[in-house]
């Protein structure tokens, strides 16, 4: 198993300890991570919808719309991500990494963490999937010189230890007229509340300490740290939880949990951040 | 050709593999191919035996929803010509002068369901089937051994061939050999009565009216089917079954025209007739790892409504609806969590089918006075009611509750 990267500016040590703890859960759906897996359609559906159409690709049906199915009802492409390459930073026990794969995406998946690392890649094993993982830090892939039409950064830029630098190394890896879909919590009072004091020590969906609510980010901040690198968000669109269909949607509040869509001009240089 | 008696080496890999070809099993499969989902079907039968007429002389309602759903299953137009639309239902209760009466015509200008003979619905499935190739359906085939675990499902065929899928389903009836494995248990109870079925001719045309009445034995339907003939589901008590059932035809039609009337003339049995006992059995649980139970494996009920099968297609359509999501955000088919959303979703509607239909009829088995007077006034009641009425109507045509997508009119 790979060691840990360590020596660099996105790592935060006490992160990945906290999440190397819980690496055996990442698949279990009443444990730790169990909102996650009740997230994943939602942020999955958000992806695929944004990514497809940034490319300037169909699925003809889409998760949970009302359209009747009469006349045979097929789905577009199976594989609507095929030949497209993509890297999901924070990859974690590869929850949102394989289904990325399923749809055809040729994907990397990057945690600093390197049990996560290890369940994720015998899990995609155990499924047939192919998929490369890498224990790693954003910046070190950069400095390979690696590129990619797609970059995710789904929940980890609360978790990075300097949001400057992890952003420049996400621009690093978009290669030119690529798109990117970041999402995080936001620095309210509702979200110190809900998904902080709410998730952690009333509702105990994560462990304590799991989120430092200094880290969240406001919108503002993400589009200026993109802007700074080149890069502009083109939506931002809020989760929100319904507790009594235990089921998160998409919604225009913000206020929580939210995420953006990113995308990268295909001419003309970047404003690399050094 | 895609329905083959399994090779001994084979090795077949497919999105979803479904134990049992019948109407369900098999409907589930054509669903599925056609939102681009690849199935194998391990069935223990052979079909081409089994659309002898002599096979299976028994026919299903089909509501509006389920048809709705084999027209997207690419199954309806190969059995729309043998169907047979009801266009009145009327409900009556043994010698009372008081009826129900519904017209199809109160809630739109569909009638409120089809009967259509099995063996053309089967005809129809195997022909669709044949010609998929997305579908693998391996004839005189059981599974031997199932393993499901986080990884996948594999079944061990008696033959020594092999499939590998992410969801196994379980569409084998009533007596679910997955469901057994599974260690899901199944509650219910039986009723001390028969279901006799079989098919009649009589001299005038029914006009498209199913009739359900309710006697002292149990209710006792004439369903019509194509021509001037009728599919009788004739409920009996226990203890006077296996005397009707033994009575040679002259003396069974006599029976049958004691309950039947003579309102469409002289009335001849034509073909088998079969009896079975009736029960409710339904599963404590629609789903475990890597499996999910549709049909009669999940619920097997009462006849009297006709609901059987149409709550198996509901099974169907709402599988079909959770997979087809799940495929389109790349989700493992067989994981808990897709699973859990087909859980939700038929726990609600078995459940309050479940308890109408058997409500219904301990409601009129029960022969004591002031009941028999609840039930006329209530029958009369629900006439002079149009909204009550409707109700009942949308229930008979499979429209109450939350329908799947590929169950909703466009």
């Amino acid at each position: 198993m790979a060691q840990n990267p360590a020596g660099s500016s996105t790592l935060a040590p006490d992160e990945v300890e906290r999440f190397a703890a819980l690496a055996d859960t990442w698949w279990t759906l009443d444990g730790e991570f169990g909102q996650l897996h009740k997230l994943n359609p939602v942020r999955i559906a958000f992806i695929r919808d944004h990514v497809l159409a940034h490319f300037g690709r169909t699925a003809d049906r889409s998760a949970g719309s009302s359209q009747g199915a009469a006349g045979g009802g097929r789905t577009g492409e199976a594989r609507p991500f095929a030949g497209l390459s993509m890297v999901d930073l924070g990859c974690g026990g590869g929850l949102l990494t394989e289904p990325m794969a399923r749809l055809g995406a040729d994907v990397t998946g990057v945690d600093a963490e390197a049990k996560a690392i290890g369940v994720a890649a015998a899990h995609a094993a155990a499924q047939g999937l192919e998929i490369d993982y890498r224990c790693a830090l954003p910046e070190a892939l950069a400095g390979e010189g690696r590129s990619f039409d797609v970059v995710l950064a789904m929940e980890i830029i609360e978790h990075v230890a300097d949001i400057d630098a992890f952003v420049a190394a996400c621009a690093q890896l978009l290669a030119p007229g690529g798109a990117m879909v970041l999402s995080t919590l936001n620095r309210t009072l509702k979200a110190l509340a809900l998904a902080k004091i709410g998730a952690e020590y009333v509702l105990r969906w994560v462990p304590p300490g799991t989120h430092d609510w200094r880290k969240f980010v406001r919108p503002d901040e993400l589009s200026r740290a993109l802007r700074r690198n080149g890069l502009r968000v083109r939506a931002f669109r809020g989760i929100t939880y319904n507790p009594l269909a235990d089921r998160w949607a998409l919604s225009e509040d913000l206020s929580i949990n939210y995420l953006a869509f990113v995308t990268r001009s295909a001419i003309g240089g970047r404003n690399r951040a050094t | 050709m895609t329905i083959a008696s399994p090779s001994a080496t084979g090795r077949y890999a497919a999105d979803v593999a479904i134990v049992g070809g019948g109407l369900v099993g098999g409907t589930l499969a054509c669903a599925l191919s056609g939102l681009g989902v690849a199935t194998t079907v391990i069935e223990t039968g052979d079909p081409a035996a089994s659309l002898d007429a002599g096979f299976d002389g028994r026919a299903s309602a089909i509501s509006l929803t389920s048809r709705r759903l084999l027209e997207t299953a690419g199954l309806w137009a190969g059995m729309a010509d043998e169907a047979t639309p009801m266009r009145y239902i009327r409900v009556t209760e043994g010698a009372s002068p008081l009826y129900l009466d519904y017209d199809h015509r109160d809630v739109g200008d569909e009638p409120f369901g089809y009967m259509v003979e099995n063996r053309h619905y089967r005809c129809a499935l195997y022909e669709r089937i044949e010609r998929d190739p997305n579908i693998a359906f391996l004839t005189r085939s059981s599974a031997a051994h199932v393993e499901r675990n986080a990884a996948g499902v594999e079944i061990r065929l008696a033959g020594g061939a092999g499939v590998h899928a992410p969801l196994v389903v379980a569409a084998e009836g009533r007596n679910s050999g997955l469901r057994e494995d599974a260690g899901i248990r199944v509650s219910g109870w039986s009723y001390r009565q028969v279901g006799i079925v079989c098919t009649v001719e009589h001299e005038r045309h029914h006009g498209f009216v199913a009739h359900e009445r309710f006697l002292p034995g149990g209710p006792f339907a004439i369903l019509p089917l194509k021509g001037c003939r009728s599919s009788i589901v004739w409920t009996e008590r226990a203890d006077r079954a296996p005397a009707i059932m033994a009575l040679d035809d002259e003396g069974f039609t006599v029976e049958l025209a004691r309950r039947f009337g003579d309102f469409l003339g002289a009335v001849r049995v034509v073909g088998p007739r079969w009896a079975y006992p009736l029960s409710l059995q339904f599963a404590e649980s629609a789903t475990a790892e890597r499996l999910a139970l549709v049909g009669d494996a999940l619920h097997a009920m009462h006849p009297i409504a006709g609901q059987g099968l149409n709550m198996g297609l509901r099974d169907v359509a709402a599988l079909s609806d959770v997979l087809s999501e799940a495929r389109a955000l790349g989700l493992d088919l067989g994981a808990g969590d897709v699973l859990a959303r087909y859980q939700r979703w038929r726990r609600f509607d078995n459940t309050l089918m479940l308890a109408l239909t058997d409500g219904l009829n301990r409601l009129f088995a029960v022969d004591a006075t002031p009941v028999r007077l609840a039930r006329n006034v209530g029958l009369a009641a629900v006439d002079a009611l149009p909204p009550l009425k409707r109700f009942f109507m949308r229930h008979a045509m499979g429209l109450v509750g939350e329908l799947p997508r590929s169950m909703r009119g466009a």
